[in-house]
């Protein structure tokens, strides 16, 4: 099985950034938001028909496309 | 042996460089520190035999990605004797960095500037000597691709090498473990002085987006509260815009009147007719949108706007646009000239353009007085909240429609990526400060726009002074013969097509003009509008007044804001022929319904 991406993570679930492949301008708003490999992250709620995904990181809440959050490789820590 | 490390950002073409510099002698190797394998090639360079290593690409020494991390860990344990760092020659301006990263860290460096060719045929000229000279070190231009410059980058590098002295991987390892202390005493700080719980306690931000952002119910509740925060506008406002209305009538008759008696009859009626009935009649709603302003200011400041894009931003998508671009158009409600400013957080300029297409149709606070007045005049008191929400819904149906059909010329690939705050309430500084805002902006607008297009209105609706106000013999009964052909059809008729071409000033005009012509105000003028339309005729007007250009201020900021005078035209003339052609079907078709 490949790496999970967080955009195949389910609401509740809670995993570690293990990479960010993104293009430069995406990877430095990601990083000014706090995205670091290393750091957890915790998938709160899906919106539905294809929307966005309401993300913790920290203490920061985001919101961010699917297809954005396929660009960040994680390992899942605790399954719902 | 001595080693060559190739550095460069994504995409500079440094793989192309590494290929035709170490000709296809190129293997994969395993390298102490990191896991993965790179790509190395062991080549002749001036008589002596060189490793050659191709790093991943990076944007910066310090950055936290995987890339960075296998570059870092690279050179910490690796003695490179030189590092050829490739840069995009037409990007200097934003990949000079990386280089200036390198000679702060001491390391041996050669500049190479990539894509020759592409530089000068974007005119970009660079003075390699003074470059090398501020630098510290050398710099060459190459074309990898076509493989210019190879000979005399060759023998730069070969110099350089000569020269250099190898790095020191626990010297670098000192110098960049400044970054990891950073993050390691960050680290160590939040562990030990800062407690976050590992899961937030359900806060009320959490409970309410629990319900609010709710996958099957957030988006009616979105709309359910849209709708009674008008309603609530609406019902509050009507009698503060009575109030404002008498007052400034009895200060007609009991102030001005007596003051101006003495003028000639014309002076009179420009002035009070005119100007006074004009203004006023704009004057009378300035409470309305006061309120409507701190309604406004309560839910921007909220954190709900962040939710609403949330939760459209999965339709949004499908018309071409993003959240934020549903996020202006709620600001749009307010005034459409600053939500076109607030494009500017797009970067995509094919998403910030079709976002600025739409936002002219967001029913705005100018065009929220023409529709009061005239539901007021028109409508019952119980279908006057829906009738308003329904112009609230074809605005928002108008700017997914434009989206729709024009989303394939503006393409975009913009990620959304956007912070949700939580819930707050504003201050009642903030409050305040918004009031006096949106007072003051009136004022200003009422000192140029309005005034001048009330007098310009009067005067084309009364003369000459010898057939009777707005009459088919007047200036404006000549104009309006002439569009007749364009505005019958739509139920549009002589004074209000006059009407409607001063409106594309600004829309207080509108209200403010019919006010100037019939020389009457408040409920006098909403009686007579009464007695002259029927409903049919009334929405049609509402909806061309809503769909058709907002404002010069809004076509002024449309052209600054795009910096192309085309695309503000074909914004116009498209919202010209949807206003008519929704006013022409919704017209004829309530009239062959038998409205």
């Amino acid at each position: 099985m490949t790496e999970p991406r967080l955009s195949s993570l389910h609401p509740g679930d809670s995993a570690i950034i293990r990479a960010i492949s993104t293009e430069e301008g995406l990877h430095h708003r990601l990083l000014a938001l706090g995205f670091r490999v290393g750091k957890e992250i915790h998938l709160i709620r899906r919106a539905w028909f294809r929307g966005p995904l309401q993300i913790r990181i920290g203490t920061t809440e985001v919101i961010m496309r699917r297809c954005d959050a396929d660009k960040i490789r994680v390992s899942r820590q605790s399954m719902r | 042996m001595k080693c060559i490390a190739l550095l460069g950002m994504p995409n500079t073409g440094k793989s192309t460089f590494f290929n035709r510099f170490t000709g296809a002698s190129a293997r994969v190797g395993n390298w102490p520190g990191i896991t993965i394998d790179l790509m190395a090639a062991k080549i002749p360079l001036n008589g002596q035999v060189v490793r050659v290593v191709d790093l991943p690409g990076i944007y910066d020494f310090h950055g936290f990605s995987e890339d960075e991390k296998v570059v870092r860990d690279f050179l910490e344990n690796n003695c490179v004797d030189l590092l050829l760092i490739v840069l995009n020659g037409v990007q200097l301006e934003r990949q000079l960095s990386l280089a200036l990263q390198a000679q702060q860290l001491g390391l041996p460096t050669v500049l190479l500037l990539n894509m020759a060719d592409e530089a000068k045929r974007a005119g970009i000229t660079v003075d390699i000597e003074k470059m090398a000279a501020s630098m510290n070190m050398p710099v060459a231009w190459i074309s990898a691709k076509y493989g210019e410059g190879f000979k005399s980058a060759s023998s730069v590098i070969a110099k350089a090498l000569l020269s250099s002295h190898p790095t020191d991987p626990a010297m670098l390892r000192e110098n960049l473990r400044a970054d990891d202390e950073i993050e390691a005493a960050m680290e160590k700080i939040m562990s030990e002085a800062v407690q976050i719980p590992k899961t937030m306690p359900v806060g009320m931000t959490a409970m309410l987006d629990r319900i609010l952002l709710h996958p099957l119910f957030g988006l009616p509740l979105f709309f359910l509260i849209m709708f009674l925060l008008f309603q609530f506008i609406f019902t509050l406002g009507k009698p503060m815009q009575d109030g404002m209305a008498w007052v400034l009538s009895q200060a007609r008759t009991l102030g001005l009147e007596p003051m101006l008696a003495s003028l000639p009859t014309w002076l009179q009626g420009l002035l009070l007719d005119g100007i006074y009935n004009g203004v006023g009649t704009v004057a009378a709603f300035v409470p309305v949108i006061i309120l409507f302003f701190l309604v406004m200011t309560v839910v921007e400041d909220s954190g709900y706007l962040s939710r609403a894009a949330f939760l459209m931003d999965a339709i949004m998508a499908k018309m071409g646009l993003d959240g934020r671009s549903f996020v202006m158009l709620l600001m749009g409600f307010g005034c459409n000239v600053p939500a076109l400013m607030g494009t500017r957080i797009m970067r995509s300029r094919s998403l910030r353009l079709l976002t600025m297409l739409v936002i002219p149709f967001s029913l705005c606070s100018a065009r929220l007085q023409v529709f009061l007045f005239l539901i007021t005049a028109i409508f019952t008191a119980q279908a006057a909240p829906i009738v308003l929400f329904s112009l609230y819904l074809l605005s928002f149906a108008t700017a997914l429609l434009t989206a729709l059909l024009f989303k394939h010329r503006f393409p975009s690939t913009e990620p959304f990526i956007i912070e949700l705050p939580p819930y707050r309430l504003p201050t009642t500084r903030q409050i305040i400060l918004r009031a006096w805002h949106e007072v003051r902006h009136f004022l200003k607008r009422a000192s140029k726009f309005i005034t001048l297009g009330v007098v310009a209105v009067w005067v084309l609706t009364h003369v000459p002074f010898d057939v009777p106000p707005a009459s088919a013999e007047t200036l404006a009964g000549h104009i309006s013969t002439w569009l007749a052909p364009v505005l019958s059809p739509i139920g549009i008729d002589a004074q209000l097509s006059v009407v409607l071409i001063f409106g594309f000033v600004a829309k207080e005009i509108v209200i403010g003009s019919l006010a100037a012509i019939y020389g009457l105000e408040g409920d006098s003028l909403m009686g007579l509008m009464a007695q002259k339309l029927d409903w049919v005729q009334a929405y049609s007007f509402m909806l061309f007044t809503l769909i058709y250009t907002p404002c010069l201020s809004a076509v002024a900021t449309l052209r600054n804001e795009s910096k192309s005078v085309a695309f503000m035209f074909a914004s116009i003339v498209w919202s010209l022929l949807l206003a008519w052609a929704v006013s022409f079907v919704f017209y004829q078709g309530a009239r062959a319904l038998g409205f």
